[in-house]
């Protein structure tokens, strides 16, 4: 895509969405630049929607190789050995979503995103990880935030029929149009350090359980070094010790954190497809609206829950005064 | 979620899709990834290039193909050992009858017309097997569930009619662009361009009715060897000139509206078009014919100025005399033809402009002209998902769990997809719940054809219908009819209700039933002398049937199901719960519309609350619009 003005092909091809979100929204997509890490199910769902959505380019990070668990939620990935073979996760997707849409350019990045220094993060202007232990998300969170120039950051997990997405936009001004009038917006967000500093009595009564749990679950691995996912029912026992500590250490009852939430999480380390396409749909449109700079983007936390099929949004930062 | 219980309901089931589109290519997905392994799929439609920003399992290569056979075999790529049974045709065709329909454990729609989706709940209603319904429109969707005897079908709340516009609003006081489109399309194009045997309301009503020997086809006619150039700027002084004087001089009209002001040629494009233009013989193939191109107007979103619409006018006029001779007589107004939209976007900002309403691009009008339903890929991944959720729900047998969920575009209660409790059957509802409804008509004036046109087959949505009084059959469809039943059906047809063989008089209760969706439902004939004209132009009114009220004056959001269904509002309504507020909503367009105010429960509330305003939004190209009922307005005799 080049010049100013949407080129014929594109007007034909984006035509739906233009009517939804304009030609001014469709050019900045265009342009944006969007980092993607951890390609599982959920992440394959929002690369499709933003590649269908006609972002400039969109760049993969995913090392682990190619297994059969992979195929289960993922439907980029083609069973044929021949396609697959040798290949990483990244490469898989790579060629899949190639072809949703020719005009974005699709690529691969290999190598430990720990250790990328924050420069790497300066081209884009969204980045999504994915399957992230605890101290991986606050490490590229920290470093998108260090650049001056603002940087979507976003963090997804799905687990069983749970999801969590969590955003930082850091300050983001926006403008909406208010009847005959436009106004202007600005937002502050905390960084995921900061939101999940806040503390557990002080936030509304009635948040999410969804959000302590994963908390909760967050914190289990962290102690016992485990990657993210890499739980099982036999770890229940264990959790449910370090709920007691937490909530203690909170002042919350322990009922804040069911124990049939924290066995439903510990088993579902597997993707559920319908929560995928849920979770990547929601997440798609956050992106899609933080790039475009066109509607309010949520604040901060979303969750989404099949069992009771409620999807909210948590507004969980520290308070200014504690 | 996944337990082994469910794994296998799963992998047993057997699943009817209908429509391959927005949210079907996203469902086939999400069915084929949770371990469905026999679905069958039926659309009706091949793939065109607006489809593909969304509909992602079809490629550029693919338009012209059939959507449902291209998605499965998309679909195969990575689930290669599913079995997944395409079927190119219409779900309305009689081969999709009860027994097919009895053959699944569910069947998710994801359709695009209500006609269709009251064909199916019917069936299933038919074979009880539950039905998952769903729609989507820009940022919002909704998913709902039906079962028979548990929850209310499809059809127990009512489904708002199309927008429709009083005659005389597009053919003399237009006060909205959508009422110069309409004019624009309904009457000149097709005037022009479409069939010369078709009543058309192309004239102003004038004080002076004397004028019936100046017949208005000889005015439009192109006449033997007239330059194509003087043909079009004479069509353009009488539509945009004279026929505005001829109405400026009625007094009473507009004593309490603006003036429109005459517009002619002359005046805004002096100078002869092929003089300016040079040689503008150069354009390719026929095909290919657009006067964008030639005239330098390259982007679809500028707005034209007067001049510039009138040399788009007459130019696209010239084309197609000059390119597409051939199809002037037979053409409807096709949304993809690039020469109709110029034409139509031309004429209608000519108008516009004439009656001081605000002019607009290209690419709005033809939205507004074409119905254009506005679609991202993300709301549908997400109704996608849902559906598949309640679809488990139905083969576990779930049903305390079934669930109405809608997506948001501005979170309610931080709730951005809200799901909400089913409720139970409508006992008044005419389809699953048999209540008998009323008609009033005049008995010696309308004939058994206008019932069966207007009423059975219109309002009721019945397709093959059986009418019958008592043991008569007055009227029936089949294939296998003897000629002489045959005969004496198409005479039944010409007679009015009084005069028919069986005495159908006031009292008379008539039963209608369709054999192909099994449902059937008794009228109550009551006569009546008079019908108002405008408010009642078929002059026949049906109660009991529940329609909901169209909000004739207010702004209509022209893009897609907009107006036509439920629409997009409801989550409006459903942020301003216990309230009643009016709600505004500001579209992406200019167009604002409001809306009337109806209560909603959530899904912790009890089940006595009142009932929400349905949120039957539809996907792709709904032809409930305008057209529809615009046509029998036009054909209607003016006295």
């Amino acid at each position: 895509m080049n010049g100013e003005e949407l080129t014929e092909q594109e007007t034909a091809l984006y035509d739906r969405q233009i009517r939804v979100w304009g030609a001014d929204a469709q050019r900045r997509l265009s342009k944006s630049h969007i980092l993607v890490y951890g390609m599982k199910g959920t992440v394959a769902e929002f690369c499709k929607n933003i590649v269908l959505a006609g972002v400039g380019s969109v760049t993969l990070m995913d090392d682990h190789a190619v297994t059969d668990s992979a195929l289960s939620a993922n439907f980029l990935i083609l069973p044929d050995e021949n396609l697959s073979h040798g290949k990483t996760l990244a490469e898989a997707c790579c060629d899949s979503l190639k072809e949703f849409n020719p005009m974005v350019h699709v690529s691969v990045e290999k190598g430990d995103i720990s250790t990328f220094g924050v420069e790497f993060f300066e081209k884009f202007d969204a980045v999504v990880i994915s399957c992230c232990s605890l101290a991986k998300k606050k490490l590229i969170n920290q470093k998108c935030r260090k650049l001056p120039k603002r940087i979507s950051f976003y963090t997804v997990d799905c687990r069983g029929s749970c999801g969590e997405i969590f955003v930082d936009l850091k300050n983001y001004k926006y403008s909406k149009k208010k009847l005959e009038e436009t106004i202007e917006c600005q937002l502050e967000y905390p960084s995921f350090e900061d939101a999940i500093a806040a503390p557990w009595k002080a936030l509304p009564k009635r948040v999410s359980k969804l959000y302590f749990g994963m908390r909760v679950i967050e914190q289990f691995e962290d102690i016992e070094g485990r990657n993210a996912g890499q739980t099982s029912i036999a770890d229940l026992p264990g959790v449910l010790k370090l709920r007691k500590e937490l909530c203690e250490t909170n002042s919350v009852n322990e009922s804040q954190v069911p124990d049939a939430l924290l066995e439903r999480l510990l088993i579902g380390t597997s993707e559920f497809p319908p929560v995928c396409a849920v979770i990547g749909g929601i997440l798609g449109q956050e992106v899609i609206k933080a790039i475009s700079g066109k509607g309010d983007p949520l604040k901060n936390f979303f969750f989404f829950d099949a069992m009771d099929g409620k999807g909210l949004i948590e507004d969980i930062s520290k308070p200014r005064h504690s | 979620m996944a337990s082994e219980e469910q794994l296998s309901a799963i992998k047993r089931a057997k699943v009817l899709m209908v429509g391959a589109g927005g949210i079907g290519c996203e469902l086939l997905k999400t069915l084929a990834l949770s371990g469905f392994q026999d679905i069958h799929i039926i659309d009706m439609d091949t793939i065109e290039v607006s489809n593909l920003n969304r509909q992602f399992l079809f490629r550029q290569s693919h338009v012209g193909q059939s959507k449902a056979k291209v998605a499965r075999d998309a679909v195969l790529r990575f689930r290669p050992n599913i079995s997944i049974t395409p079927y190119h045709a219409n779900v309305k065709e009689s081969r999709f009858n009860v027994d097919f329909f009895k053959e699944f454990d569910v069947v998710l729609n994801g359709l695009d017309n209500l006609d269709a989706r009251r064909h199916v709940n019917r069936l299933c209603l038919a074979v009880d097997v539950p039905l998952v319904e769903s729609g989507t429109t820009g940022f919002l969707g909704q998913v709902t569930v039906h079962s028979k005897g548990k929850t209310e079908c499809y059809e127990c709340q009512p489904k708002p009619a199309p927008k429709t516009y009083p005659v005389c609003t597009i053919t003399s006081t237009p006060s909205k662009f959508v009422h110069c489109i309409v004019w624009a399309k309904d009457l000149l194009f097709a005037k022009l361009f479409g069939d010369k045997n078709q009543e058309n309301d192309l004239n102003v009503r004038s004080s002076d009715t004397g004028n019936s020997s100046e017949h208005s086809v000889d005015v439009f006619e192109h006449r033997k060897d007239e330059d194509i150039e003087h043909y079009g700027r004479r069509i353009y002084d009488h539509v945009f000139g004279h026929n505005i004087e001829v109405a400026l001089s009625n007094e009473e009209t507009w004593k309490n509206r603006n003036k429109p002001r005459p517009i002619y040629s002359k005046d805004v494009l002096p100078v002869k078009m092929t003089e300016e233009n040079g040689d503008t013989e150069k354009d390719s193939a026929t095909d290919d014919v657009s006067v964008m191109a030639s005239l330098s107007l390259k982007n679809p979103q500028d707005i034209w100025s007067l001049s510039e619409n009138s040399r788009v006018f007459l130019e696209a006029l010239r084309l197609f005399f000059l390119k597409r001779r051939k199809d002037i007589g037979n053409l409807t107004f096709d949304k993809d033809d690039q020469l109709a939209v110029e034409f139509v976007t031309a004429a209608a900002n000519i108008r516009a402009s004439s009656f001081g309403i605000p002019l607009h691009s290209l690419f709005e009008a033809k939205g507004i002209a074409g119905n254009i339903v506005h679609a991202v890929a993300t709301t549908n991944a997400i109704i996608a998902g849902l559906i598949v959720i309640e679809a488990i729900k139905v083969l576990k047998k779930d049903n305390n769990n079934y669930r109405m969920t809608y997506c948001l575009e501005h979170p309610s209660r931080k709730l951005l997809l809200m799901p909400v409790e089913p409720y139970e059957p409508n006992k008044s509802c005419y389809v699953c719940s048999e209540t008998p409804l009323s008609l009033e008509v005049n008995m010696h004036h309308s004939k058994l054809r206008d019932f069966v046109e207007k009423i059975v087959k219109g309002k009721l949505g019945m397709n093959f219908p059986v009418i019958m009084q008592g043991a008569s059959i007055l009227y029936e469809v089949g294939e296998d009819l003897e000629e002489d039943m045959v005969a004496i059906y198409a005479a039944n047809l010409e007679k009015a209700l009084s005069k028919l063989p069986s005495a159908v008089t006031s009292g008379t209760v008539l039963a209608v039933e369709d054999l192909q969706q099994e449902f059937s439902c008794s009228i109550n004939i009551k006569h009546r002398e008079e019908f108002d004209e405008e408010k009642e132009p078929d002059g026949m009114v049906l109660s009991g049937w529940v329609e909901a009220p169209v909000d004739k004056d207010n702004n209509n959001k022209p893009i897609g199901n907009g107006e036509s269904t439920s629409n997009a509002l409801p989550s409006k309504e459903i942020l301003e719960c216990e309230k009643d507020v009016e709600i505004q909503e500001t579209s992406e367009g200019t167009e604002t519309v409001t809306r009337k105010k109806r209560k909603l429960s959530e899904v912790d509330e009890s089940k006595n609350q009142k009932k929400p305003e349905k949120l039957d939004v539809d996907d792709e190209d709904d032809e409930l619009f305008i057209p529809d009922d615009w046509e029998s307005l036009i054909k209607k005799r003016r006295v």
